[in-house]
């Protein structure tokens, strides 16, 4: 999967053993998108717990935006739950310190590139390497600007996992898949982050094509909410990150505290867990 | 052969630019998600087109001509000028373009555009309205559907043009999320342009966005500037010696602004929304008071927090309530070829009063925020020199909202 004499894969040691080992078990990987700091950050990081405790290979962890276009109504209002709730980049990296050091499962982070830019490109990725973080996935960054961020988090050894969509011609889908580091993001369908019910035609095409385009994992987002959908996606992808449908979920326990929505979500994942195989 | 309404540009230099890039220096660029990429790329190879094929711009000029009614006139503003006492006060009427700004400019360019992409679904984002009934029109004159994201508190504020686009119909959403303004409003069209993008072309109402909107929409309004220059060259005889515009986003002044550049004897100045006060939160000057950020797609000055977020920001103008700024105007400011500086609500009001009966014109609230500058600066300035403002749209708009401030401050009995 992951090929050990390239140099880029420097930049993803922790994501190439999970996705090794994975492979290894014959299972697929179930990545979860949560929010950081919504309600709060503690619930954050009790969630964190949580995922690692079902199984999940991967998380991704959303740093609130104040204006996220690529985002739905679900994320967007966690978003601004977050942002309500007192959330910076100081307590946001010193959480996530926190948890790198307790899960086994590497933590990205999926970020704006105006947050990024305006901390300085060299400053936030050090302080995501210092915290732990095994990559950043910067959803509004296309390949045409990201030379500088590629460059600084390949000599922090971060992943930089870059997004093709089904609006992406052919070729360029294949320079982006070459250039992904850690694995490849696949999104489903062209619009904004949200549970969905079907897959969308095509996708089974487009996620073989993309998986012979390159030698990083490629798993599947935008719309995936249940169990039986992460099984078929488990058939043609190397896994399925599902966003709207937990953050919704962490929404609705969160006046049950960090513990509560902990317990709730976890079981939950552990069955979307169970379908990535 | 070069139509009267659009003569030449003069070439070299600052103008020069964006790059292939997008970029105005180091500011530009096309910070979007993937999904959108090649939407842009689709639409800069039909402007590319476009611009080398002359049926394309003799139609627009004939739209111009018969539709708009340009070329607008230049008015020697007597009163003003007596009251001010100083320098001459001319204005550019783009208030006399139909619709009453100068908005249309943009939009049966960009309307025109989207047929040539075959897209028959028109949406676009608006803050005062004028752009919204701008997008409005073009789209009932050319037959394409259109939707118009609105910020609630500018749906309030700015009702008679909410009014207008349904007229027409258009169907106007109204945003309840964040500060239910113009930033509001681009964020929801986005999201749309998101999902819709095969389908539907996004007519952006600013300098603003990613590349290459900065670049089309300044084009688009670049008339107003070759305008005012070929007026002034032959009716006047001279160039103006300065030139004044409003920028919220900054189109109606990159319009103004762009074709005089390179005449480095002419004074550029824009002036953007002071608010209440020079406090955060308080005002909506971006390149008076924010810093370098990327916002709705490229890199400019913005006001954000040291994390990123955007500011909140106020204006009494809703077209100038916007925590961004064109990037080209961040590359004036930057290479200081354009002044930029700021007047507060407060100056603004009085502004529009005061043009209101010495000139017997309702200015825009957007447009009185240079109305204010220009008065206090042609005190200053001697009898022989021009200052041409560019009377970016009619007030009409705003009567409502202003008789309502007023009698807030008079104690609010008749709010
Ligand atoms: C009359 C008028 N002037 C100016 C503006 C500000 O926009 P821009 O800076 O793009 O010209 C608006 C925006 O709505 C407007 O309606």
């Amino acid at each position: 999967m992951t090929s050990h004499h390239d140099p880029k894969s420097q930049a993803s040691k922790p994501l190439a053993a999970t996705f090794a080992a994975l492979a290894k078990d014959g299972r697929k990987a179930l990545a979860p998108f949560v929010t950081a700091g919504d309600p709060d950050l503690d619930t954050t990081l009790a969630v964190l717990e949580a995922l690692d405790r079902a199984g999940a290979a991967v998380c991704e962890l959303g740093v609130p935006y104040s204006d996220p276009i690529a985002d739905g109504p679900v994320i967007q209002a966690s978003y601004t739950r977050a942002l309500a709730s007192g959330f910076t980049l100081e307590k946001f990296f010193a959480m996530v310190r926190k948890a790198t050091g307790r899960v086994k499962m590497p933590i990205l982070a999926m970020v704006s590139y105006s947050i990024i830019y305006r901390r300085g490109i060299d400053r936030f990725v050090d302080d995501a390497a210092a915290a732990g973080l095994a990559g950043l996935v910067v959803p509004d960054l296309p390949l045409e600007e990201s030379e500088v961020l590629d460059a600084t988090c390949k000599g922090a050894n971060l992943a930089l996992v870059r997004l093709v969509t089904p609006t992406t011609p052919p070729e360029r889908a294949a320079e982006i898949a070459k250039r992904s580091t850690g694995f490849l993001y696949c999104v489903s369908v062209a619009g904004v982050t949200g549970a969905r019910t079907d897959l969308p035609e095509g996708l089974v095409e487009r996620v073989k094509w993309l998986r012979t385009k390159t030698d990083v994992p490629v798993l599947v987002g935008f719309g995936v909410s249940t169990p039986e959908q992460v099984k078929l996606l488990s058939g043609v992808a190397d896994g399925a990150i599902v966003g709207s449908a937990l953050v919704r979920r962490v929404g609705e326990l969160a006046a049950e505290g960090p513990e509560g929505v902990a317990r709730g979500v976890e079981s939950w994942v552990a069955d979307l867990v169970n379908a990535a195989r | 052969m070069p139509s009267p309404l659009s003569p030449p540009l003069p070439a070299g230099g600052i103008s020069q630019v964006p790059d292939a890039h997008g970029r105005f220096g180091r500011f530009g660029g096309r910070y979007v998600p993937e999904t959108l990429s090649a939407a842009l790329d689709q639409l800069q190879a039909a402007y590319d087109e476009a611009r080398a094929d002359p049926s394309f711009q003799a139609e627009l000029d004939q739209l111009l001509a018969a539709f708009v009614g340009r070329p607008t006139p230049l008015l020697f503003a007597k009163r003003l000028t007596e009251y001010a006492g100083g320098a001459q006060i001319w204005f550019k009427r783009e208030d006399l373009s139909h619709t009453g700004a100068h908005k249309i400019n943009n939009t049966l360019g960009q309307g025109l555009l989207a047929m040539r992409m075959g897209k028959k679904r028109i949406i676009a984002e608006t803050g005062a309205g004028q752009h919204g009934v701008a997008t409005a029109t073009a789209c009932a004159r050319f037959g394409l559907d259109c939707v118009v994201y609105m910020g609630s508190e500018d749906v309030r504020r700015q009702e008679p043009n909410v009014r207008s686009m349904r007229m027409m119909g258009a169907e106007v959403r109204p945003v309840e999320s964040g500060s239910r303004t113009l930033r509001d409003a681009i964020n929801e069209a986005m999201r749309d342009w998101m999902g819709s993008v095969e389908t539907t072309h996004y007519i952006i109402g600013s300098v603003v966005g990613p590349h290459p909107f900065p670049r089309i929409v300044r084009d688009f309004q670049s008339v107003i500037g070759k305008e005012t220059l070929l007026f002034c060259q032959k009716e006047l005889g001279r160039d103006p010696d300065c030139v004044v515009a409003c920028v919220g986003g900054g189109s109606n002044a990159a319009g103004m602004f762009y074709p005089l550049v390179e005449h480095k004897g002419i004074r550029l100045v824009g002036v953007e929304a002071g608010g209440r006060s020079a406090k955060p939160g308080d005002h909506a000057a971006s390149l008076s008071y924010g810093n370098a950020g990327i916002l709705h797609g490229s890199l400019s000055y913005v006001l954000q927090d040291p994390d990123g977020q955007t500011a909140d920001v106020h204006s009494v103008s809703a077209g100038l309530d916007y925590p961004g700024v064109g990037p080209e105007h961040a590359w004036w400011h930057d290479t200081k070829r354009v002044e930029y500086t700021s007047v507060t609500d407060a100056e603004a009001l009085d502004a529009f009063d005061l043009v209101a009966r010495r000139e017997g014109i309702l200015p825009a609230l957007e447009t009185s925020h240079a109305l204010a500058w220009t008065v206090k600066e042609a005190a200053r300035r001697p009898k022989e020199e021009v200052i041409v403002v560019c009377m970016s749209g009619r007030g009409d708009k705003d009567a409502a909202e202003i008789a309502r401030l007023r009698s807030l401050e008079n104690g609010g009995a008749h709010a």
